[in-house]
Parts: structure tokens; C-alpha cells; sequence
């Protein structure tokens, strides 16, 4: 088995795709020639031809409508947003036309359109490179919103994205491209979209995360362990929907809860999966679920973004909090 | 009026120059006015720029700046273009237009505090016209008008001019703010420098159009090109349009052909998508010797005023740096508090998560 990091396990999963299916496509700012920004794509455009594989023009909500009607004509468009910041700008494509496609045509079009973005903190960007917008788009009804944590699941999950019938949002942790490698199959495998990871077993506490957030919560867990604690994390994998059934069944285990996020607090994707906790499994609860978060402002400038995302000392916090309560 | 049978504007624009690569005032009708002391301080900012750019790119490798795009090259454009406008004129530029907010008064230090990550770097003195730099390309195209329709309805003769690239001149916003402005008669200068690439992607393949400023034409607005390595075409050409603007007659679409020396960031390799002749090629039109060549025929420069510049600007550059570092940093509770007017409870108590 090869050993990938996440940048050339996304880009294995789209080589793979480009060649199994020829109405895929990839296109975006940057994307052909030089293969990206990061390079996600790099080579795909030398291998499977400027038809498949090109640049734009820098125009996002142009990008996510010209994505809308190419799934109309049959093909099924990887649309990559350059930065996170820029997909307002394609807003009105993804989560209105994109997402309603299916709904208002009566089935009769779709559109089977990953948009690929990379996001996340830590790694000092300009402004609106980093920010955790999951949570807007996950609010948003007919658009599946997949956050990788690692290369194996990266693969899997993008290719499933790439053959599912509905838009994916498919967000790709600056921090995560290089961080580590791990063995990547060769070829064709899927992670199913919508299913979480129990990553860590434990029966003291559940840690709910998705993305960087979850080796942030392992590297708590493992200060946690060494008092005795015992943490298990699950890795959502799917913003939206959730997997609900896996953390109930942690939770019955367990009967203590916190979920962990770099985006900010209210009204994202913590305050869902808390919400629905409390429908599915509220009497296994021994203490309140608790978020930890980014605090309600705009994401800082770099100066502060240290502080301001979540780190191991505020997730042990919050596990203390909750075993004490 | 005479109408244009069946097939409409396929010509190519030439764009103005006024000084040749060699020095020579070539186009005597569109020099513009400048005294012998305009003509030295033109010379100083660009040199100055210059300066501050190779120093920032090194400042940039030691990490002691954050984000940073480099301006070398553009100094015609920027230097100029600033230089034709008046004080109480409103800039609102994209990322890289930082020397024109700093000739326009922004204090160095506080756009090095700006790459460096500090929201103080937004803070823009009260008597200084400008936004901070904007990351969304072509969101500041609208800014400007709307800035520019409220110089209007207060009745003030000033202009707001607005900077993109060629990158940017692809956005929907650019579209719309052009044609908002054409619509209102707004005294707007949209400014694309054009220096032919938006990262990677050449101007060829950015759009099928001959030139930017023909985009001026579906918007029912005046467009014109111009050399962009040539700060004397640029100065007469924003002279131009902010006259226009003053006297009501609306907004223009300025295209500047330039190019930039360095990549488009410092995390970018231009090796990927450029030549070294297209880059020697660009070398021969840089802005600035030409500008220097001009002066001194006319014995108004030499080679110690460059060099004179040269260490003033290297002074200022590491007197503001050290400003930017000794900034009290940011803290989480200012960061919050800095949200509302008045920060509500619920955020009120996030501040003890950071305590
Ligand atoms: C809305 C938006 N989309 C994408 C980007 C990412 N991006 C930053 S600079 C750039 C290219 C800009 O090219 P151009 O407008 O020609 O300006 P230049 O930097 O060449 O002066 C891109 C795509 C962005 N900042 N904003």
C-alpha cells in the first residue's frame, strides 16, 4: 500500500475518478497548468487534458453556476473554491441553485458537483483563507457538507463525494495536507458520506469532533488518559447530515458529552449535534454537553489565532467540567 | 450621430504613453503638468517603494512580516496614480495596493502591523481617506461607488478611485459596480492594473476580451489604457478622469498595462508559469529608470538622489518595522470587545473561556 499525505490522497482520489469516469471534470482558479495553489491537482491537467482539467477566469459565483450546468448536461464537475473566504461569492450557485436543482426540476436534473475547498486555522493565512464556514453551508438543506480528518479517509470520502448524485462540500484542513502520511490503498474505495469514525474507544466521556479538531482531541486524551480518564473521540467525518446513531451509542456508553469545533460557537455545527442529543439521548446524560469552540467573533487576524482556536488545555477543561458536574 | 453597421468595437485600444522606455517625452500633448519639485518627488516615492518592497520580501523570509504581496514593477501604476488625486479623495484598494494608502497618508507602520496580523493595522488615522486592503477580490469595486454616490449626494467634488487586477476585472462585482456607476453618474475610477496574470492564470486566458478598458463600453462609461510603466500616462490619465468625475461627467474604466517583478506572493514560484525572457523583456519598461533617465536629462537627479532614497527609505522601513513589533499584541477579550458597540452578555462571558 502506498503511503500518502491528505493533499496527494485527494488528489489519488480525483486521478482515479478522472480516469474511471469520463464526464468528470475539474476546474477552478489555478487548477490546470500549475495544479493549484497547494498543488492539490497537480498533474491531472497534463494527464487527462486541458478538456477535463482547466482554469477559469477568477470568478467564483460563475465557477459554482457553470458547475449547476454542466451537471445538467450530464457531467459530474469538482468546482474547486480557491480559498474558503471566496465561496460567499459562489453562495447563491451551491446552497441555492446547486441544492435546490433536484427539488425544484422534480427530480428531472441534479447536480452530482463536489466543491472542493481548503479552510482551517493555525497556519497564519491572510484574512478569510482559514475561517470554519461548515456550519452555514451544513444549515443549508440539500447540500452534504464532508470534513476530512486524515488521508485514508480523504480518498475514500472524496470519491464518494465525486460518484454521489447530490452536491458535496468537501472542505480540506490547510493544516492536515501535509501534517502527517498514513497507508492509502491503491485504486477504487469509498468512505461512506454521513457515516462517523469512532477513532478512540473510552468509557468516561464522548469527544465529538471533525477535521484538525480531532487530533487536537486525541492529543487530550492522551494528557487525559494519564490520570485515569477515559476518552473516546468520534470523528464525525460528515458535517451534514450527522450520524447520530454512532454518538447516541457512544453516549449511552459513556453518559457524558462535548463536542469540539474550530468554528465559532453558536449556532454551528456543535450546537447540532448537541441538539440532537438531546432529542435521541437525552436520560443517558449524567452532565450538560458542552461546546468547545472559537469564541463569536470574526476569525482574528494571524496574531491571535493561537489562542483563539481550540487547543488540548480547553477541550481537558471542558472534560473536567463535565465529569464534575 | 453616426452609427457603427452590424459589427461594434473589434478594434484594439492603443494605450497611452507619454514617456518612452528611453526617457524621451514622446507624446508632448498629454504630459502632464508637473513642477521641476513634483517631478523629484515622483522620483523619490517610486525609488522609495521600491525600496520598501525589497525590504519587506526579506522581512517577509526572517518572518517578521505576515501575508505580504509584492508591488516591484507596479510602481508607476501606484506611485502615479495616488500622485493625481487630492487629499480628501477616497482609495479603496485591494491586497496589494499598499504604497497608495501609504502615500495617501496610512502610516507605514501600521500596514506593516496589517501583514503582520494585527487588527491596529486597520486603523486608519481620521484625516486619511482609505479602507484597509481587501482580500475579496472586486468587493472594493462596489465600496467605491457607494463612496463615490455619497460624495455625490453630499455634494462634494471629490473622487474615490478603486484598484483590481486583471484577475479581478472577471468578478461579477467589477460588472456590477461599473454598471452601477455608469447608471448613477458616480465620480468613481475603477483602476485595473493589468500586469498579466491573476496568480498563475495569463491574461489570455482570463478573458476573450482585447483589452479591459473595452469593458468600459457595455457599461456605457469612458475606458482607456494606458502604459502602466509609464507614471507620466498614468498621472495624465487619472488627472483626466478625476476632472471628469469633479465635473460631473461620471466614472472611467482606466486599464494599466505593467507588470510585476516578483511573484505574486512570497509562498509563490513564478518559475511555473513565466519565462525568464518575458520577465528580461519587462525589465527593459521598468518604471522607474525611466522616470530617473527623464530627470537626468533635465539635471534634475542623479546617482547619489537614488541612493539618498535608497538608505532614507531602508531607515524608515526598519525604524516602522521595529514600531509594528513593539505594538501591544492583540488580546482575545479586545478582540471581542471589538464586535458591537456594545458587546452583548452572551459574549460577555466567552471572555472568561480566555481568562
Ligand atoms: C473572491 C476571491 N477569489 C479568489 C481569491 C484568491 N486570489 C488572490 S489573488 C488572486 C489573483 C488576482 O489576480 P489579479 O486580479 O490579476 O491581481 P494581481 O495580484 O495580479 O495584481 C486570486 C485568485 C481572492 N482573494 N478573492
Amino acid at each position: 500500500m502506498a503511503q500518502m499525505n491528505m493533499k496527494e490522497a485527494i488528489r489519488d482520489a480525483m486521478r482515479v475518478e478522472l480516469k474511471r469516469d469520463p464526464n468528470v471534470l475539474i476546474f477552478g482558479e489555478d487548477v490546470g497548468h500549475v495544479g493549484g495553489v497547494f498543488r492539490a491537482t497537480e498533474g491531472l491537467q497534463g494527464e487527462f487534458g486541458e478538456e477535463r482539467v482547466f482554469d477559469t477566469p477568477l470568478a467564483e459565483s460563475a465557477i459554482g453556476g457553470l458547475a449547476v450546468g454542466l451537471g445538467v448536461q450530464g457531467f459530474r464537475p469538482i468546482a474547486e473554491i480557491q480559498f474558503v473566504g471566496f465561496i460567499f461569492e459562489a453562495l447563491d450557485q451551491m446552497v441555492i441553485q446547486a441544492a435546490r436543482l433536484r427539488y425544484r426540476t422534480g427530480g428531472k436534473y441534479n447536480a452530482p458537483i463536489v466543491f472542493r475547498t481548503p479552510f482551517g486555522g493555525g497556519v497564519k493565512a491572510a484574512e478569510l483563507h482559514t475561517d470554519s464556514l461548515e456550519g452555514l453551508i451544513a444549515q443549508s438543506p440539500g447540500i452534504k457538507v464532508v470534513v476530512p480528518s486524515n488521508p485514508y479517509d480523504a480518498k475514500g470520502l472524496l470519491i464518494a463525494a465525486i460518484r454521489d448524485n447530490d452536491p458535496v462540500f468537501f472542505m480540506e484542513h490547510l493544516n492536515l495536507y501535509h501534517a502527517f502520511r498514513t497507508e492509502v490503498p491503491e485504486g477504487d474505495y469509498t468512505v461512506e458520506i454521513g457515516k462517523a469514525n469512532v477513532v478512540r474507544e473510552g468509557s468516561d466521556v464522548t469527544i465529538i469532533a471533525y477535521g484538525l479538531m480531532v487530533h487536537t482531541a486525541t492529543k487530550a486524551a492522551d494528557e487525559l488518559e494519564k490520570s485515569g480518564i477515559k476518552a473516546e473521540i468520534i470523528d464525525l467525518r460528515t458535517v451534514s447530515p450527522i450520524d447520530i446513531d454512532t454518538i447516541v451509542e457512544s453516549v449511552k456508553k459513556t453518559n457524558r458529552a462535548i463536542v469540539v469545533q474550530e468554528a465559532q460557537k453558536s449556532a454551528g455545527v456543535a450546537a447540532e449535534v448537541i441538539a440532537q442529543i438531546n432529542e435521541k439521548a437525552i436520560l443517558h446524560l449524567e452532565a450538560p454537553v458542552l461546546r468547545i469552540a472559537g469564541p463569536d467573533t470574526v476569525y482574528p487576524f494571524a496574531q491571535i489565532e493561537d489562542t483563539w482556536l481550540p487547543n488540548p488545555a480547553r477541550i481537558i477543561a471542558g472534560v473536567k467540567k463535565v465529569l464534575e458536574f | 450621430m453616426s452609427k457603427v453597421p452590424y459589427e461594434v468595437y473589434t478594434e484594439d485600444v492603443e494605450a497611452l504613453t507619454v514617456l518612452s522606455p528611453a526617457g524621451e517625452v514622446i507624446n508632448k500633448d498629454k504630459m502632464p503638468a508637473l513642477t521641476d519639485d513634483q517631478l523629484k518627488e515622483i522620483a523619490y516615492r517610486m525609488i522609495f517603494t521600491r525600496t520598501w518592497d525589497d525590504r519587506a520580501v526579506n522581512l517577509g523570509r526572517q518572518g517578521r512580516l505576515g501575508f505580504y504581496a509584492p508591488t516591484s514593477g507596479q510602481e508607476a501604476t501606484m506611485v502615479g496614480s495616488e500622485f493625481a488625486l487630492e487629499k480628501e479623495d477616497f482609495i479603496c484598494p485591494g491586497y496589494r495596493d499598499i504604497p497608495q494608502l501609504v502615500w495617501h497618508g496610512l502610516p507605514l507602520h501600521q500596514a506593516f502591523l496589517y501583514s503582520r496580523g494585527h487588527q491596529h493595522g486597520g486603523e486608519i488615522p481620521e484625516d486619511v481617506s482609505v479602507l484597509p486592503p481587501q482580500i475579496i477580490i472586486g468587493a472594493q469595486i462596489l465600496h467605491a461607488t457607494g463612496i463615490a454616490m455619497g460624495f455625490k449626494l453630499k455634494n462634494q467634488k471629490n473622487v474615490a478611485i478603486t484598484y483590481t487586477g486583471d484577475g479581478g476585472s472577471s468578478e461579477g462585482d467589477f460588472y456590477e459596480g461599473l454598471n452601477f456607476a455608469g447608471r448613477f453618474k458616480l465620480p468613481v475610477i475603477f483602476f485595473v492594473q493589468n500586469n498579466g496574470y491573476a496568480i498563475t492564470t495569463p491574461f489570455a486566458k482570463q478573458t476573450a476580451s482585447k483589452s479591459i478598458a473595452h469593458k468600459a463600453v457595455a457599461a456605457g462609461i469612458t475606458g482607456v489604457k494606458v502604459d502602466g510603466m509609464d507614471i507620466f500616462a498614468v498621472i495624465q490619465a487619472v488627472r483626466e478622469a478625476a476632472e471628469r468625475a469633479r465635473n460631473g461627467e461620471g466614472p472611467t474604466l482606466i486599464e494599466a498595462v505593467t507588470y510585476r517583478f516578483r511573484p505574486h506572493s512570497l509562498s509563490d514560484d513564478a518559475s511555473k508559469y513565466r519565462t525568464k525572457e518575458e520577465e528580461g523583456e519587462w525589465n527593459e519598461k521598468d518604471p522607474i529608470a525611466r522616470v530617473v533617465k527623464y530627470l537626468e536629462s533635465k539635471g534634475l537627479w542623479s546617482d547619489e538622489d537614488t541612493q539618498r532614497v535608497k538608505d532614507e527609505a531602508k531607515a524608515k522601513v526598519n525604524e516602522e518595522i521595529k514600531l509594528a513589533e513593539k505594538t501591544e499584541k492583540m488580546t482575545i477579550s479586545g478582540l471581542i470587545d471589538s464586535m458591537f458597540e456594545t458587546t452583548p452578555k452572551d459574549l460577555e462571558e466567552q471572555k472568561a473561556d480566555f481568562e
